[in-house]
């Protein structure tokens, strides 16, 4: 085995290391944003969930006869206080820049957040410290809700109203 | 909302094929710089490798088909190449008349085993959210595991550390195994008590210490730390568990303050190593003046080397089978990085690095697009394994900081390490599957809405 042969297998060997790592870059910088699917598309381009839409259409029909039109609290420290749908994403929490401020010691500082996809709204918890209930349940991904389901944070408790 | 991310398997099966080239490559490399032809049993060989990536892979494509499409690949070329390297040692090792002779074999045999863990946590761990569960069966394993060498029959000290335990013929590091199921218990304890341990105490200079009530947890850790330190005489190992804990506490909590209470913790136990146990005296000497205990024993030959080793490779290395790893004593494993250093130069160990750097970066990504907070510090944790054993091998390899003993992950030769690391990888692609499958909310949507239609019809009669 001569040098040249020697020194070529070497570069060779290290061109290949370097060109998987490169792509191995180049595959994690295409994958860095996704991909973005139109709105439309969402509901029918995934071919396992074409079951499952049977479900969630049949619910649209809800929001159709008569859909929220706002978020309201039904029982808490600030009963009353509303915040219009329209205004959509909705944080809710003791912050300032909540939309619907609470004075319940119980709310972290941006507790949840209600926000549309589609024709569903759904409540998301954005990591409080005391949760977010839907129903009796802890919520640990984002739910949806419909008219009237009691939505508690905190000692609060909310719903969406038409 | 309209964002989703990719299954991007077809990207995977592509990067695994460069990845096979790279494990392949190497080992026919070794072949005919070593012997000087393309080894007898490289289609063999070739095929077997082959087998368990595409194993590995198409179970990936069953059961998390929207996992991360980097990290196997990344492994895969990694754990090749580490074969590739062992059989060059092993080549050598024969013909200087050295008794164990089978290490790519053995690895090869280990490799396998992983692989088939691996296959078996994808299939039957369908939701990491489950193992939150486990926390505190997971934690107490972890420490009956951690105490096992000290089991009079089992238990073998093995080079001056009790990590290894003997059953039937087999010697395995409980430890590798502790440390994943650490991870689980940390992620399952913080993700509960985060928000009391978040809470401030006392504010020095722009940093909020933590509440002096809160120190429990840490101090229990350090204490860990330092009887594994003492009564194992394993530096490695106690860094990582501490480092472990404090990288995690740090994630969970947001608090600058843990740093500098885990900071001085660690000042303080190093400067009590230092006093009291002679062998990190020993390693801080080898490692701030290297040449003056190179003729000695105990001494810093093997450190010194090795960088005689990498200095003698330069930029490109001499090229498989025409360098001297043999003068390293275990060049197989804590020291494989000074051979890869040695034969194939800065260019291989950079792209080394920043494959490790690579597999860190998409545990953090991983964190980051996680929806729950288990699986955001499990992703942390596993990833901070990684960093934290890559950091201090190569750093204390590379005479960046003292030696400490770990095995590189995937590249060096140790059966627990590689079963443990690729059961890691597993968990990984598990929590990624989970994070980037974009409509995670079909199941709870039928719930819900069949919830509010009942509400509604009470209402309106």
């Amino acid at each position: 085995m001569s040098e040249l042969t020697l020194f070529l297998i070497r570069v060779a060997f290290l061109a290949i290391l370097w060109i998987f790592v490169l792509s191995a870059i180049s595959v994690i910088r295409s994958d860095m944003f996704g991909a973005r699917v139109p709105e439309t598309a969402r509901g029918a381009a995934p071919a396992p969930a074409a079951r499952k839409s049977a479900k969630p259409g049949k619910a649209s029909k809800k929001p159709r006869r008569g859909a929220p039109t706002h978020l309201v609290v039904v029982e808490g420290e600030n009963p009353g206080t509303r915040a219009e749908l329209a205004d959509a994403p909705l944080l809710i929490g003791r912050g300032s820049d909540a939309a619907i401020k609470l004075d319940d010691d119980y709310v972290s500082t941006r507790h949840a957040r209600i926000a549309a996809s589609g024709d569903e709204w759904f409540v998301e918890d954005l990591g409080s410290t005391n949760g977010t209930y839907v129903g009796p349940v802890r919520i640990t991904q984002p739910t949806t809700i419909g008219v009237g389901v009691q939505v508690r944070v905190g000692k609060t408790i909310l719903e969406l109203r038409k | 909302m309209g964002f989703v991310h990719r299954r991007r398997r077809g990207a995977e099966l592509f990067l695994l094929v460069l990845a096979l080239a790279v494990g392949i490559g190497a080992y026919a490399a070794v072949g005919l710089g070593v012997e000087g032809t393309v080894p007898a049993d490289l289609v063999g060989y070739g095929g077997w490798l082959t087998a368990l990536i595409v194993a590995a892979h198409v179970t990936v494509r069953i059961v998390a088909p929207y996992a991360d499409p980097v990290l196997l690949p990344l492994v895969a070329a990694l754990n090749g190449l580490g074969l590739a390297i062992l059989r060059r040692l092993d080549l050598t090792y024969e013909a200087i008349g050295n008794d164990d002779h089978t290490f790519a074999r053995q690895q090869l045999t280990w490799m396998t085993l992983g692989v088939v863990l691996f296959i078996a946590t994808l299939f039957l761990l369908r939701d990491h959210r489950s193992l939150q569960r486990l926390t505190y069966t997971s934690g107490l394993t972890a420490i009956v595991l951690l105490l096992l060498p000290f089991v009079p029959v089992i238990g073998v000290p093995i080079n001056g550390a009790n990590i290894w335990i003997r059953v039937a013929g087999f010697s395995f590091q409980p430890g590798e195994v502790a440390k994943v199921l650490l991870v689980v218990a940390f992620s399952g304890y913080l993700v509960l008590h985060r928000d009391a341990l978040a809470l401030a105490g006392r504010r020095v200079v722009f940093i909020d210490l933590p509440r002096g009530r809160d120190l429990g947890p840490i101090l229990a850790m350090f204490g860990v730390s330092m009887m594994i330190l003492v009564a194992q005489n394993d530096l490695g190992s106690s860094l990582l568990f501490f480092g472990l804990f404090l990288a995690m506490l740090y994630v969970a909590t947001e608090r600058p303050g843990w740093l500098v209470v885990g900071g001085l913790l660690f000042a303080a136990g190093a400067l009590a190593a230092y006093t009291f146990v002679p062998n990190v005296q020993n390693r801080f000497n080898f490692w701030l003046h290297p040449m003056d205990y190179y003729e000695e024993t105990p001494g810093s030959g093997q450190l010194v080397e090795a960088m005689f080793g990498m200095g003698w490779g330069g930029l490109i290395g001499r090229g498989l089978g025409n360098g001297f790893p043999e003068r390293v004593p275990f060049a197989y494993s804590d020291f494989i990085v000074s051979t890869i250093g040695e034969e194939l130069g800065l260019t291989a160990v950079m792209a080394i690095v920043l494959c490790y750097g690579l597999i860190v970066e998409r545990a953090l990504r991983i964190a980051l697009i996680s929806r729950d907070g288990f699986g955001k510090l499990m992703a942390v944790g596993l990833g901070s394994i990684v960093a934290l054993q890559v950091f201090v091998v190569i750093g204390g390899v590379t005479g960046l900081i003292p030696l400490t003993g770990l095995t590189t992950p995937f590249l060096s030769y140790g059966g627990s390490s590689l079963v443990a690391n690729w059961v890691v990888i597993a968990l990984l692609l598990r929590i990624s599957d989970q994070a980037r499958r974009p409509t995670p909310r079909l199941d709870p949507v039928d719930d819900a809405g069949a919830d509010s239609e009942t509400t509604q019809v009470v209402k309106l009669k």
